[in-house]
């Protein structure tokens, strides 16, 4: 039977290619339209389809988690109900969300302000520092580990959320201070000149004329460091020691089952999907702006 | 209204000499333009008055204070920029009222001024809409009312009017002329447009490679220009330049051969010693057809109608070449020679150095 189907299908792909040069350009462009339909809903399933499952697997308990239905035959809220009662769950997302939303402001500021200098000012060895904060951003994590460690301690941080809020700046600085500069170099320089003409200093500059121009690129970036540090394990594993300091993706690695022959997949991916809902929402949210953001640079001309 | 002085101005960026030496008085209330060949320095002038640029060597004088160390909120300017340099994310309103904020007025004397200005320019209507939604010639107007409700001393603008189509250039010119009568400030305008310069500036400024020229009226310019830089940069078409050589005095100037059997006497007086080496004649001063004081033929390579107006280009004897103004239904064909007339007046003699010898006005 697959291959007689497959005869099939390489039968309509040479009738397609035979036919392909003589068709109408109205069939050519409607069958082009249907491929590229397919084609996305290949990637869409591609990419939708774990988190799908991991819905799905969270609806479950004891053995059903290991059927291979689609949906659930009774879906049950009972592994929600346990990740809140069996661990401080509530406190880890609390704690994820200082955290996140800490290093997104922090390095907001820091790389407006970084940007304005390097897009806008010109002094001697502006381009080295440029490149020299791209390639901090090369660095693997686990080459950073044990130095930020020292550095986290110097400072008094460790098991405290401080801890991250610093280490998490190594890579969303980076990022961030390069796309907001090369958005501020964009920025026409007369319009700084006249605001400078119309009385403006150098605080008001930014705050008042830069800052809103470069909203979009600062959502953009702002919602990338939130992503990265919302996501980030090595660092937050780590750096925090109790449970009450933990963050979402540590707590989950963390879910521990009744004995220590069992993994709770149920709770774990319960938990995956509690804090995967934030990250679709602020997507959703910010979508316009995003790729207004990624996009604004290329077609100002 | 307030006087503008510079003093021994000199700009260097790293070892590039941009402004050489510029002395220039405009005095309060004046208009005063800035022309000269791309790159010349007139927006680098502009921006040393304004202050957004730092002078490397001189002093600039703003109502009689030395405001060369200020930054440019005090030095009592407004500055049109070319790409109007709107900003983008605030109404007509607050663009308008950004700098009086600034400047921590009060709620109803920004209210006033902003709505002055915007009277002043017919743009009430605009008020509340963003830059984007303007079309260029409103966004100009904006950029202008920005700068009038600073209430500045002296206005600078840089190419205003270049972005705008020729119908729009023209109302706008006349606007601002209209402007500059009824706020009576000191104007200072850059522009590559020689009508604009012509119909606007009291003075005009002629820059080159940095070196201020000339700074005269306009007609001044047309009539007595110093050298052969400013001569063939002021009026268009291109004056022609022909060589030529003193051939005796006349009574009243000197007399020149142009070419052979063409000598004219001009009314031009010279020194015994200067070495006159070039004749200046203006393609509107030239009678195409003959008449005029003396006669030189060229064989005709074109000729640019206008409608009112035609423009020939003839080649002369010795790959020279001549442009002459002609009424706009003149016979000419490309191929056949024709014969120009010279008043003896339309001459401009240079010497060695380009100096334009003194000369009576020719109408
Ligand atoms: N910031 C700068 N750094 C280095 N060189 C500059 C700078 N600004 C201008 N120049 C140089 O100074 C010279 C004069 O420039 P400027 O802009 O004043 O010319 P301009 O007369 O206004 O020309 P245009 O008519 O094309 O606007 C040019 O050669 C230019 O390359
Ligand atoms: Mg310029």
């Amino acid at each position: 039977m697959g291959a007689w189907l497959w005869l099939f299908l390489a039968g309509l792909v040479a009738a397609l290619l035979a036919g392909w040069g003589r068709a109408p350009w109205r069939w050519r462009r409607r069958i082009g339209r249907i491929g590229f339909a397919c084609l996305l809903l290949l990637l869409i399933l591609y990419t939708v389809f774990p988190f799908y499952w991991a819905v799905v697997s969270s609806l479950r308990t004891g053995s059903a988690l290991f059927s291979t239905e689609l949906w659930p035959r009774d879906p049950a809220w009972d592994n929600y109900v346990a990740i809140f009662r069996e661990q401080p769950f509530a406190t880890n997302i609390l704690n994820s969300v200082l955290v996140a939303v800490a290093t997104v402001a922090v390095s907001l500021l820091l790389a407006v302000a970084a940007a304005y200098a390097l897009g806008r000012v010109s002094f001697r060895g502006r381009l080295p520092l440029l490149f020299t904060v791209l390639s901090v951003s090369m660095f693997p994590q686990i080459a950073v580990l044990s130095g930020m460690f020292e550095l986290v301690r110097a400072f008094g941080l460790y098991n405290r959320l401080g801890s991250l809020v610093l280490s998490y700046l190594v890579f969303t600085l980076p990022f961030s201070v390069w796309v907001l500069t090369s958005f501020m170099r964009e920025l026409p320089k007369e319009l700084e000149e006249a605001a400078i003409v119309d009385g403006a200093r150098p605080v008001t500059l930014v705050l008042r004329i830069f800052l809103p121009l470069l909203a979009p690129a600062m959502v953009t970036t702002g919602l990338l460091a939130f992503i990265a540090a919302w996501n980030e394990f090595l660092f937050a594993l780590t750096f925090t020691l109790s449970a009450e300091q933990r963050t979402v993706p540590v707590a989950i690695a963390l879910i521990s089952g009744a004995s220590a022959y069992e993994l709770p997949w149920g709770n774990i991916m319960a938990a995956s999907v509690v804090v995967t809902l934030p990250l679709i929402l602020l997507v959703l949210v910010f979508q316009r702006r995003i790729v207004a953001g990624l996009t604004a640079g290329a077609v100002k001309g | 209204m307030a006087e503008v002085r510079l003093e021994k101005v000199w700009k260097a960026f790293g070892g590039n000499m941009v402004i050489r030496g510029v002395d220039l008085t405009v005095d309060p209330g004046a208009f005063v333009v800035f022309v000269g060949p791309s790159g010349c320095g007139k927006s680098t002038l502009l921006r040393l008055i304004a202050g957004l640029e730092e002078v490397s060597r001189g002093n600039v004088w703003i109502g009689g204070r030395d405001v060369t160390e200020l930054p440019p909120y005090e030095r009592g300017i407004a500055m049109v920029f070319q790409s109007y340099a709107l900003y983008p994310h605030m109404t007509v309103y607050d663009n308008m009222a950004f700098g009086l904020r600034l400047a921590r007025e009060g709620r109803a004397a920004v209210d006033a001024r902003v709505r002055e200005a915007a009277r002043i320019l017919q743009i009430e209507p605009l008020l509340e809409r963003k830059p984007r939604q303007l079309s260029g010639g409103q966004r100009q107007r904006v950029a202008i009312g920005r700068a009038i409700t600073r209430n500045p001393e002296v206005f600078l603008f840089d190419e205003p009017l270049s972005n705008l189509d020729a119908a729009l250039r023209v109302q706008m010119r006349i606007e601002i002329a209209r402007l500059h009568r009824q706020l009576g400030a000191t104007m200072i305008y850059v522009t590559h447009d020689q009508v604009e310069a012509m119909t606007l500036a009291d003075r005009i400024a002629v820059l080159d490679a940095g070196v201020l020229r000339q700074f005269a009226a306009p007609l001044e310019l047309y009539h007595h220009p110093a050298d052969r830089f400013v001569a063939t940069f002021i009026g268009s078409p291109r004056m022609n330049l022909l060589p030529c050589r003193a051939v005796g005095e006349a009574e009243g100037g000197v007399m020149v051969e142009i070419a052979e059997g063409t000598v004219l006497a001009t009314p031009t007086r010279a020194e015994e010693s200067a070495e006159i080496l070039e004749i200046g004649l203006r393609p509107e001063h030239l009678l195409c057809g003959g008449g005029g004081d003396a006669g030189i033929a060229g064989e005709i390579l074109a000729v640019e109608r206008l409608g009112g107006e035609s423009f020939v280009h003839l080649s002369l004897v010795g790959d020279r070449t001549l442009v002459a103004k002609a009424p706009g239904g003149i016979e000419a064909r490309p191929g056949t020679v024709m014969r120009i007339g010279i008043p003896a007046g339309a001459a401009y003699l240079f010497d060695r150095d380009g100096r334009c010898l003194p000369r009576p006005a020719f109408d």
